[in-house]
């Protein structure tokens, strides 16, 4: 019990250095979609650092869990865990965006250790739901994650899939949704309202659990204990602050286009918590 | 065709454990058997080609061989955003299979005819785009395709089609079969209006016009060299699809031409105009409305040939 407190803290500081990277590379070309990356980025800690079954020595290795970003323009925060955990060096951050760089806006399969590209909406889970299908099919003990927006529950195919993995209960399945609340042009609330959300994804037949979304803890546990009912998917409403961690970001739409400019960067760091040159 | 499709793609699935059948509430009296013999390797989504085409793709991506199927644009446009970035971006093993090509469904409306898919289709890069004209070149197509690694866009038939090989085939993909010779000039067909041109040619032989006779069952990658040596003994190239005037295989051979220079050839698109057809009627008659009977085939040919 002593040593709880600490791996918490661990988790802690390494949402900052993903954060800071996050910063530093949408600051690289002034890039968009920083809020992204930072709403969902604990969520990325628990993933990668308790939850998911990788090796990033050996990307391809088959029993591998698969974790699909589906939200694929918030590729700075997973590229920025993944070079922590070592899967490519992380030098390549500093090329994101760039020209001729190793890391475009939106996350790519040519990266090692990135499962699959995304960057329009609605495609992550349907492929899910068919790598969960050949991992039944296969009787493997792997398990699928796709990691999606709440903006992307707009779209049709999201829904196509989520009838469809209940209809064939897909326990190694799991939808964790960064419920930031703010999409491309505003509210949630006031562009297609998702409530009741957790019961609208109950009724269609998964397992649906809420979590808040920047409490280790709480993430952790829900996510240690898949799937949360036998013979169904597991959905996690992970209720989050877009641009969290950066107060003048926070829960605004402009985190969505804007970049931390260049006389920010300082002071964004300091409030991460982060010496960026020297600690990362 | 669509049942020798099916007979065959069961056929090659017993031998295959790696063949999943993927389909969007379509197929009836035809998949069946698939279903039956492969519970496990078989779903039927519902009416829903993106969520179709995105598992297709995510079983692919695991080392299966996905087959997605529906009727003429189900599986094509309805989820072109999954075809483009999920299969051919990933250069995943999916194979989409549409059934009823062109016309083939003519009566029902143009909702349900399949026009602008070779355009679409080739225009994607990792793409194989086939069009088999007979059951014949269906069968070997279908091997053919589970063979190739990555995917396959197959326009299949939907009814009996006559033959028009007369016997066994090799069937290569992007390579072109000469169906008779002749040297008066070149006719280039795809899919199931073969038959058409096989008798149009048979109009034209008894005016004494020779042309020489071409199956291309692969829009891409298109058949380069059989087009250049046809363009060059025999002088002027028609083509005839089932498809509209723009993009599909006439756009694909004008291409061939146009880049190595050959474009005093004479040279004829016969397909359907840019436009949607508003007139009701069955595949045959639609054929004959817009040119494509044996006799409208003909005719376009001789003036082309003749010069007139």
């Amino acid at each position: 019990m002593v040593m709880e407190p600490k791996k918490y803290e661990n988790y802690k500081k390494l949402a900052a250095r993903i954060r800071a990277h996050a910063v530093m590379m949408t600051n690289l070309r002034h890039s968009g979609h920083i809020g992204s990356s930072l709403s969902m980025a604990d969520i990325l800690v628990v993933l990668f650092e308790r939850v998911l079954h990788l090796d990033p020595q050996n990307p391809n290795w088959s029993e591998r869990d698969r974790f699909i970003l589906s939200k694929g323009h918030a590729s700075a925060g997973v590229y920025a865990v993944m070079a922590e955990k070592g899967f490519f060096p992380k030098s390549w951050l500093k090329t994101y965006y760039c020209d001729g760089g190793k890391l475009c806006g939106h996350i790519s399969h040519h990266v090692p250790g990135v499962e699959f590209s995304t960057g329009s909406l609605g495609h992550g889970l349907p492929v899910g739901v068919g790598m969960a299908l050949s991992a039944k099919y296969k009787r493997a003990k792997h398990r699928v994650f796709v990691l999606m927006s709440d903006g992307e529950c707009n779209e049709g195919s999201t829904w196509e899939a989520i009838m469809f993995a209940a209809q064939h209960k897909l326990d190694n399945l799991v939808a964790i949704v960064d419920y930031n609340k703010i999409q491309a042009l505003g509210k949630t609330s006031e562009i297609i309202n998702l409530e009741p959300f957790a019961r609208k994804v109950e009724d269609f037949g998964w397992a649906v659990k809420e979590i808040n979304g920047h409490n280790f803890e709480q993430i952790e546990q829900a996510l240690l204990k898949i799937p949360i009912e036998n013979n169904k998917p597991s959905f996690f409403i992970a209720h989050t602050v877009k641009g969290k961690g950066i107060s003048f970001l926070e829960n605004t739409v402009a985190s969505h286009y804007k970049c931390v400019p260049d006389e920010k960067l300082s002071d964004v760091y300091k409030e991460l918590g982060v010496e960026y040159e020297k600690d990362i | 065709m669509r049942k020798t499709f099916n007979r065959n793609l069961l056929e090659i699935a017993k031998r295959n454990e790696r063949i999943f059948l993927v389909v969007s509430d379509i197929g009836y009296g035809e998949i069946e058997p698939f279903a039956h013999t492969f519970p496990d390797r078989f779903f039927n989504v519902g009416v829903a080609e993106q969520n179709m085409t995105g598992i297709a793709c995510g079983l692919a991506l695991e080392g299966n061989i996905a087959i997605t199927y529906s009727i003429a644009n189900f599986p094509t446009l309805r989820c072109l955003e999954q075809i483009r970035n999920d299969v051919c971006y990933h250069n995943a093993n999916v194979k989409i299979v549409i059934i009823g090509g062109g016309v083939a469904y003519g009566a029902l409306g143009i909702s349900h005819h399949s026009t602008e898919d070779l355009a679409i289709m080739r225009a994607l890069p990792n793409m194989v785009v086939l069009s088999p004209c007979d059951c014949i070149e269906a069968k070997e197509a279908t091997l053919a395709m589970i063979e190739h690694q990555g995917p396959v866009y197959y326009r299949c038939g939907y009814k009996g089609e006559p033959d028009i090989h007369s016997g066994p085939i090799n069937f290569e993909i992007g390579r072109a079969i000469q169906i008779c010779d002749g040297n008066d000039g070149t006719i280039i067909f795809t899919g199931t209006i073969g038959y058409n041109v096989l008798l149009a040619r048979e109009i034209l032989s008894q005016k004494g016009i020779k042309c020489r006779l071409i199956s291309m069952h692969t829009i891409k990658p298109i058949d380069t060299e059989i087009i250049l040596l046809c363009a060059r003994e025999t002088g002027a190239i028609i083509t005839v699809e089932e498809h509209n005037l723009s993009g599909g295989l006439g756009g694909a051979i004008s291409e061939v031409l146009a880049d190595n220079c050959l474009s005093q050839v004479k040279f004829k698109r016969i397909a359907f105009p840019d436009i949607y057809v508003s007139e009701v009627g069955s595949q045959e008659w639609l054929r004959e409305k817009y040119g494509m009977s044996p006799s409208g085939i003909a005719k376009t040919i001789e003036e082309t040939i003749r010069g007139n």
